[in-house]
């Protein structure tokens, strides 16, 4: 191989720093999904646990797009249980998650995810933040 | 290892097949699990008022006091979280203004006294051909099919556009977080962000709970709020015994704020 002397330990340090996030994270403790509370009177969610636990964000954009560009706003599951889809309505409401930082937070700050939602809307029971 | 093209082509030809085919497989042997399809539904509250075309009159002779206009203007504005900020950066859903600044085009030296002196309540016009939506860069403005110019603030960039197009002055831009210049925030209905654009939307979110707007319910049979389409409506029905005026019309936007005179 011709310039082998340069070639090595340009493809080592390459390589040393597309591993950078497996090395720097070793001996690190594994991420571990945070504990959330739950809300006391509402058994059931919109859809799902499990469903909304990956496509939460999904479904309130869908809201969000439905109800503001297309005055959609009635939703019912396939259970036939009928939504307000509103995040401060339904979602945030007291018989829910109305306390937004034992629930939303929690996840959000762990993955060091930002949603811009609360830039506008308004957690009920807490008021402007 | 030396790949001539006819090796090529045949791998990319099979790496092909094999993932149509392989999605093909997934519909025919689990139909609907690679989308994760919900049998959930969506439509529109049973008790929604609904109209071909919303339109609004304001009976100019009903407006005898002050306290009956900051009433209309207090109902929206608390309602709607919109920030009280003094001066030339200030936010306003519904306001008034003098007669000639309200109808630039009709005044004259002759006119009665009631008229020349007394406050004109205005908002957004929710006209037909809006400059407003035809100039916004992103649709974040747009007109539905009832009539209602919306907005999306999730859409709006602030830009300004649509400040520039609206010849009524109806728009507003938040130069600042509102959230400090709002005595108390309505939790249920959102606030805006620093660097959007804000209007009256006909109270469409009350449309869809079947309530009127804010104002009209506020305003004891001064504001009329209905269906311009609809022969039988009250709208239409004072709008064929009363005479009224719409702010420039000349301009060719098709104004649905009527001030009956």
């Amino acid at each position: 191989m011709y310039n082998a002397s340069k070639i090595i330990p340009g493809l080592l340090i390459f390589l040393g720093l597309v591993t950078f996030p497996f090395w720097s994270n070793l001996g690190r403790a594994a991420y571990e999904a945070p504990e959330l509370v739950m809300p006391e009177s509402e058994e059931e969610c919109v859809e799902s646990g499990e469903w909304m636990r990956a496509n939460h964000m999904m479904l309130l954009d869908d809201w969000r797009d439905l109800a503001v560009r297309d005055n959609v706003r009635l939703y019912s599951n396939e259970m036939d249980k009928r939504f307000d889809m509103s995040l401060t309505k339904t979602c945030l409401s007291s018989q829910c998650h109305a306390n937004k930082a034992d629930f939303c937070d929690r996840c959000h700050d762990t993955m060091a995810i930002v949603p811009h939602c609360w830039d506008c809307h308004v957690v009920p029971s807490i008021g402007e933040e | 290892m030396a790949l001539n093209r006819r090796t090529f082509l045949k791998a990319a030809g099979l790496t092909t097949l094999a993932g149509v085919a392989g999605h093909a497989a997934m519909e025919f042997l689990a139909p609907g699990e690679l989308e994760a399809a919900l049998s959930s539904q969506v439509g529109a509250f049973p008790e929604a008022l609904t109209a071909q075309r919303w339109a609004m009159l304001i009976d100019t002779e009903k407006f005898t006091t002050m306290q009956m206009y900051q009433r209309c203007i207090d109902a929206c504005h608390v309602l709607h979280n919109v920030p009280d900020i003094p001066g030339d950066q200030e936010i306003k859903w519904i306001w008034t203004d003098s007669f000639k600044h309200t109808f630039p085009d009709q005044q004259h030296g002759l006119l009665p006294e009631r008229i020349k002196h007394q406050p004109f309540l205005l908002l957004c016009n929710h006209c037909d051909n809006p400059p407003c939506v035809r100039v916004c860069p992103t649709k974040a403005t747009f007109q539905r099919d009832d009539g209602i110019v919306m907005m999306d603030m999730h859409r709006c960039i602030g830009c300004r556009y649509c400040m520039a197009g609206c010849p009524y002055g109806a728009r507003s831009f938040n130069f600042w977080d509102p959230r400090p210049h709002i005595n108390e925030i309505d939790p249920y209905y959102p606030t805006r962000m620093k660097g959007v654009v804000e209007k009256c939307t006909f109270c469409e979110d009350r449309l869809a709970k079947g309530q009127i707007p804010a104002c009209v319910e506020v305003s004891e049979g001064a504001l009329i709020f209905g269906d311009l389409e609809n022969q039988d409506s009250e709208v239409r029905r004072v709008l064929r015994e009363r005479y009224s005026l719409r702010r420039k019309p000349s301009l060719g936007t098709n104004p649905h704020v009527f001030y009956l005179i």
